[in-house]
């Protein structure tokens, strides 16, 4: 999956699992200051991620994970070959 | 509970035994975990196939995260993500406080408390997933009371119900209620050990006059993991015949 189409498919993730608008999902956007995400939220979003992608993303990871550009790039680079 | 996935920890013996039966009535698929007495737990298993359910057994140490992990990958396997958790094992080592073992003092608090949380970290993640789920941690009027020769026992209770609370507010949302059930003086191989005169002692304090069934506990838990108790989450209901009356 090429790194657009990841971006898009996270803004569309995101936006179902916070509630917020996919236009305010932009790649700057951080999930807790921007998007109003709480930990648990955070935690949910990972876990949809994990999901979509067919991934694991350990926590000490998750944890790195702030802003949704961050997390395109950890799918990108991880996602399976 | 019609066809919800239960785990009920330390459900060989006791009040753990009549929880395991009592959700199997409900309609619960039961999954029990027990430290050390095979037969016990064999013996639960017949008593919920009995009444209808289906039941597994898995044996580990809920002090343990190599054994939580291996219990709650084991539950899955065979009827998937536990929607119902009962956190019940339990363990005591009594002994006055000037006396007291640092080895008496960790063992109690490892498998009361430390079980408890692991086996509750354990679950969340799946019930956050599906939106729904019933915790409830089996604590004591020993937690709420205190009891002379059980500081151990009481600080890990009362500790449960710390938890309780930090875990409701935390997952309250997302449709998972947790709540602690606290039992007095229910009649048990742990109450069965105790001598005629500190029974006598222990009615005195009991205004229903005598010692709780462990049936009477397991209904109370049944009521709190359905449907109907959504809107009930983080308390502590006593049932005690009336030692703590709040």
């Amino acid at each position: 999956m090429g790194r657009d189409e990841i971006l898009e498919k996270i803004k569309e993730i995101t936006a179902d699992r916070l509630g917020v608008d996919e236009g305010d999902v932009t790649p700057e956007a951080s999930f807790r200051e921007d998007l109003e995400a709480d930990s648990l939220d955070l935690v949910e979003l990972i876990m949809e991620l994990e999901e979509q992608f067919g991934m694991e993303i350990p926590d000490e990871e998750a944890e790195k994970i702030t802003t949704v550009e961050q997390a395109v790039d950890y799918v990108t680079e991880h996602q399976a070959a | 509970m019609e066809g919800r996935v239960a785990l009920v920890t330390g459900g060989g013996r006791g009040i753990g035994r009549a929880i395991a039966v009592r959700l199997a009535r409900g309609g619960a698929k039961v999954a029990v975990s027990y430290r050390a007495n095979d037969e016990a737990a064999e013996e639960t298993a017949r008593l919920v196939r009995e009444a209808g359910a289906e039941c597994e057994t898995f044996k580990g140490d809920v002090a343990s995260s190599e054994d939580v992990d291996a219990l709650f990958a084991g539950v899955k396997e065979a009827f998937g993500p536990v929607e119902i958790l009962v956190n019940n094992a339990g363990t005591t080592r009594d002994n006055i406080m000037l006396r007291m073992k640092d080895a008496e003092f960790d063992e109690v608090l490892q498998t009361n408390l430390k079980g408890t949380y692991l086996c509750t970290r354990a679950v969340l993640r799946g019930m956050v997933r599906a939106r729904w789920g019933r915790i409830v941690n089996v604590s004591s009027v020993v937690g709420l009371l205190g009891n002379a020769g059980q500081a151990n026992y009481a600080a890990s209770k009362a500790g449960i119900i710390g938890m309780t609370k930090s875990v409701a507010r935390e997952v309250a949302n997302r449709g998972i209620t947790a709540n602690a059930v606290a039992p007095g003086y229910v009649e048990t191989e742990l109450t069965g050990a105790l001598s005629e005169e500190i029974k006598e002692r222990i009615l005195g304090q009991v205004p229903v006059g005598r010692f709780g069934e462990p049936e009477e506990i397991a209904e109370v838990v049944a009521f709190l993991v359905g449907d109907g108790a959504a809107y009930i989450t983080g308390q502590t209901i006593t049932v005690d015949g009336g030692m703590v009356m709040q």
